[in-house]
């Protein structure tokens, strides 16, 4: 491989805290590479883990999960629960094979926005050097990822069945 | 079915095993004396398991002439798969009958490893095993009289839905026989069936709501294995520490495990609208852990919270144990260039 391998790395960021990081790095004109997409959520604890999951089968190369610091949450402890289901997401994502580096979980206030461009840089680096992840069940044939996000298949999950026979 | 315009007024019936165990044979035979009223509905053209017909005879069969398949088994080798489609060509119902057809159960928790790690464990390295030529089952054997074939073992076990268009469903490892008979006799009856995707015999709600254990407030600091402890009696087994897929497990058996101490496996399958049956129940354990507070200092924390859960021994097994094939991911990521695992 000539080109250099660009990690696709998706950021669930908590709307207090991590998002506001991001958004001081960018108007302080801090500089993070642009291979993560963040997506904003009201809170760490709204991390249904399916999302990663959903993230690693659909084409991600990592999961990068933040959240306010302990004693900081603005919904109380809903972030120590990020924890607890991070570290056991972690603990099955192992069994699976992925390794710890892709999937991480790390607290940053809206103050920290050097802090969060700084790890962000670094996951990228980690990711990269771990190379593609290339969902193996999942991806067609070259790595096509067309049918996992089709809005058929993303919305797979809103289809329920009807009436049961019992 | 007897207005299908048979000659005896019977409709067929078949049932076929894929990689199952019979269990699902076993619960359709649970059905009791109702098997007088099968037989009196329908005429069976195709059950291996039971009577002796041959694939030969299902080729014989014109296309749609099996009305109901309730095809069990999950599609883990080329003849699984061939079966599937030949039995779909000939049917005109297609019932994915039991948890491996539906989400690959036991057998998919094979996609966790690699063939060649199965193949070592069940034909190499079990103790009771004697192969001191290390024979391992080749897709071809020259003998004597000519070459024996088998049938290709695939990398990746897969559910029925996923090689050919699956019309109902009937989950359960086994499906109880009041459920499967519940849904033969809907269809004897000539009840108008609905619409196809649908899931058959079992209800729409959560296990825990038609478990008879009191439910208190689920706090736990860790996790017991079921040797580990011997549950009160009567009370949700989750908050005693032991863990029970009732929260995101569909109901319909009767909550049977709950009920002698055994805490949900979370057979029946997940409930309307969730995709990935673990990642479900790894959100709602996850909520249940009362471990570490804000004021323990964000090292401490972590050091807690990983202690409980280290505690669950297996989780990817226990939260995938029948959904594997059916989960987001499907299977284990195994030598890490991302392509040994893709399906056939």
């Amino acid at each position: 491989m000539t080109e250099q391998f660009e990690p696709l790395i998706i950021g669930f960021t908590c709307n207090w805290c991590s998002y506001r990081a991001a958004d001081l790095a960018g108007t302080s004109r801090l500089q993070y590479p642009p291979n993560v997409r963040l997506v904003r959520l009201m809170c760490s604890g709204r991390l249904d883990p399916g999302f990663v999951l959903r993230a690693l089968a659909g084409g991600a190369d990592g999961v990068l999960i933040s959240g306010c610091h302990p004693g900081e949450c603005h919904y109380l402890e809903q972030n120590l629960k990020t924890m607890r289901r991070y570290w056991l997401l972690r603990r099955t994502l192992e069994q699976f094979g992925v390794e710890p580096e892709r999937v991480r979980l790390v607290w940053a206030s809206a103050a920290e926005g050097v802090r969060l461009a700084r790890i962000i840089e670094e996951m990228v680096e980690e990711v990269r050097a771990l190379g593609p992840l290339n969902w193996p069940a999942v991806a067609g044939e070259n790595g096509d990822l067309a049918h996992v996000l089709s809005p058929q298949a993303l919305h797979k999950e809103e289809v329920s069945s009807e009436e049961v026979v019992a | 079915m007897s207005e299908n315009g048979k000659s005896n007024g019977q409709g067929k019936l078949a049932m076929y095993w894929a990689a199952s165990c019979g269990g699902c044979e076993i619960s359709f035979l649970n059905i009791g004396l109702r098997l007088l009223d099968v037989d009196e509905a329908f005429d069976v053209v195709f059950l291996p398991c039971v009577a002796d017909f041959k694939v030969d005879d299902v080729r014989g069969y014109d296309n749609g002439y099996i009305d109901l398949c309730l095809f069990n088994g999950a599609i883990r080798n080329s003849e699984n798969e061939a079966m599937a489609h030949l039995l779909r060509e000939k049917s005109k119902i297609m019932v994915a009958f039991g948890s491996c057809a539906y989400e690959g159960c036991i057998p998919a928790l094979a996609n966790l490893t690699t063939q060649e790690a199965t193949l070592r464990a069940i034909y190499l390295d079990n103790p009771s095993t004697d192969n001191a030529d290390a024979v391992l089952p080749q897709p071809r054997t020259a003998v004597a009289e000519g070459e024996l074939e088998l049938p290709e073992l695939y990398e990746t076990v897969k559910s029925l839905d996923q090689v050919v268009e699956v019309d109902y469903t009937i989950p359960g490892c086994p499906p109880e026989a009041t459920q499967i008979w519940a849904v033969l006799q809907a269809v004897i009856d000539g009840v108008e069936l609905p619409p196809t995707g649908t899931i058959l015999g079992a209800d729409r709600l959560a296990l825990c709501e038609e478990c008879p254990l009191t439910r208190d407030v689920k706090k736990i600091d860790r996790f017991y294995r079921p040797h580990e402890k011997i549950p009160e009696p009567d009370v949700c087994l989750l908050e005693q520490g032991l863990l029970c897929m009732g929260p995101a497990t569909r109901a319909g058996c009767g909550a049977l495990c709950p009920q002698v101490g055994m805490g949900c496996r979370g057979c029946y399958g997940p409930l309307d609208g969730v995709e990935d049956q673990g990642a479900r129940m790894l959100s709602a354990v996850a909520s249940v852990m009362d471990v570490g507070q804000s004021t323990d200092g964000e090292a401490a924390l972590e050091r807690k919270i990983q202690e409980a859960v280290d505690t669950l021994a297996d989780p990817a097994g226990t939260f995938y144990r029948f959904s594997m094939a059916h989960s987001l991911l499907r299977r284990a990521r195994t030598n890490g260039d991302g392509r040994d695992g893709r399906p056939e």
